[in-house]
Parts: structure tokens; C-alpha cells; sequence
């Protein structure tokens, strides 16, 4: 991949009233791709899923570090990262499979099949103990003249 | 989140407001049993025209509804869904589940 053509990070406490703040950060970087709604749309669910996984999963019973990496990359790719360090998970095939949590009541186990199905690709490394890095890629295409 | 109760011939109208994300959920599940506890209607129909924004956690709240209206014998359907809230639902494929009016 290319170097990126701007970026921000930004790095909140895993406090569930940040999952607003980090969808609204990363619509607001992605504005200068001049993205239609139905796209700011699926960015902002797509971040809130992984953000949301790693308040709930990483850190089930404690506070922690969590990293938003939002990344414009050559050809109008957004790029966006969430990085925790917290517990890590055991097998991401399964994680990945559509209805499966070990969450609460109020988790789905949707939250994967929703960032796939509304971002072009999505790569998850995880170690035990140690975090999990989500990275998600969607293509803005560009707009003639204000239209599409 | 804010949630709005109506009640009528025991058809249950619950209009919920706000951002529903994992956050918002985490109360608003807690008080849309109670409303179906104190109701106990014979359908209960969640209304989404507030709802500025939602994820999977709506999903978990939408089938936490069906499951304590089926204890009951009743059902649940899900009105008024904005465009973004409706692409996540069809993403898990609710429709099978629920009725979208």
C-alpha cells in the first residue's frame, strides 16, 4: 500500500459514550472524500461496530487504550483502523461468524457482519492478551460535477 | 435515548429517539420490558422515526422485544425506518425475523 495522503489518530478511554464521538471523527475526516450520505452512513456504523467490539470485548471489566487511525490512502480509500490492547480474541473465524457474541443481552452478534458488509474489505489481527487491530477500507468514488 | 410509550386497544407504540448504539441500548432495553410488563399487549410496534443513527445494537433491542412479546404470546413489528437504520437491518436480515411496516 501507498503512503498515506493524510491522516489523524486519535486515542480515547474505552467509555461507551466515546462510540458517538469516534463515529462523528471519523465522518469528519471522511468529508474531504466528499462522500454521499449513504457512505458517511456506513462509515459511521462500520466504526461504531469495531469501536463497540473493543469497549465491550477488549476490556470487559476495566478501562482501556483505544486507538481510531483514519487514513486517506491514493485512489479516494478511506482506511481506518481501531487498535486495542485489551484481551484479544481466541478464534476470529468464529467471531466473524454472523449471531455469534459472548456478549450481553444488548450485543447481536452482528457487529462483524455489518462492518463487511458495508466496507470493501476488512482485516482483523488479533493476539491473546495482547489486542486487536481491526482495519477497514472502503473506495469513495469520486463525484462528476456535484453528481453521481 | 429517549423512549415515548402509547397504548391502545393493547397495541403497544414505543417511539424511540436519539443514537442507538451499544450505549444507548444498555438502558433502553431495561425500559422497554418494563413497558411491555406494565402493558402487556398483544403487539407491541417499536417506531424508529427519531432514530438519528443506529448499529447492530439496534438489532439486539429489536430481538430482545420479539423474545419477551413471544413469552407473552404477542408480536413485534418495527415502524418508520429511516434509510441508515434500515441497510443495518437489512445487512442481518431482520425481515425474516420481524414485520417492517
Amino acid at each position: 500500500m501507498t503512503r498515506a495522503e493524510n491522516y489523524v489518530t486519535v486515542e480515547f478511554l474505552s467509555r461507551s459514550s466515546n462510540e458517538g464521538f469516534a463515529r462523528v471523527a471519523a465522518a469528519g475526516f471522511a468529508a474531504q472524500l466528499d462522500p454521499t450520505l449513504d457512505e458517511l452512513g456506513d462509515i459511521k456504523t462500520a466504526v461504531s461496530e469495531a469501536v463497540t467490539n473493543a469497549i465491550v470485548h477488549a476490556y470487559p471489566d476495566k478501562l482501556g487504550k483505544i486507538v481510531l487511525k483514519l487514513k486517506i490512502r491514493e485512489g479516494n480509500v478511506l482506511e481506518i483502523t481501531v487498535r486495542d490492547w485489551g484481551k484479544g480474541i481466541e478464534d476470529i473465524q468464529q467471531a466473524r461468524e454472523p449471531l455469534f457474541t459472548t456478549g450481553g443481552e444488548e450485543r447481536s452478534g452482528m457487529g462483524f457482519t455489518i462492518m463487511e458488509s458495508f466496507m470493501d474489505r476488512v482485516n482483523i489481527r488479533s493476539a491473546v492478551n495482547r489486542g486487536t487491530s481491526v482495519v477497514m477500507r472502503k473506495r469513495i468514488a469520486a463525484r462528476i460535477s456535484g453528481k453521481r | 435515548m429517549e423512549v415515548r410509550a402509547k397504548c391502545q386497544a393493547r397495541e403497544l407504540t414505543l417511539y424511540l429517539k436519539g443514537e442507538l448504539d451499544h450505549h444507548g441500548a444498555k438502558g433502553l432495553i431495561g425500559q422497554l420490558e418494563h413497558e411491555i410488563e406494565v402493558a402487556l399487549p398483544t403487539k407491541t410496534v417499536l417506531d424508529f422515526s427519531g432514530i438519528t443513527f443506529m448499529d447492530s445494537s439496534g438489532i439486539a433491542v429489536v430481538m430482545r422485544a420479539k423474545m419477551r412479546m413471544r413469552e407473552i404470546g404477542g408480536s413485534v413489528a418495527i415502524r418508520n425506518i429511516p434509510a441508515q437504520s434500515k441497510k443495518v437491518f437489512d445487512a442481518a436480515g431482520i425481515d425474516r425475523l420481524v414485520t417492517m411496516e
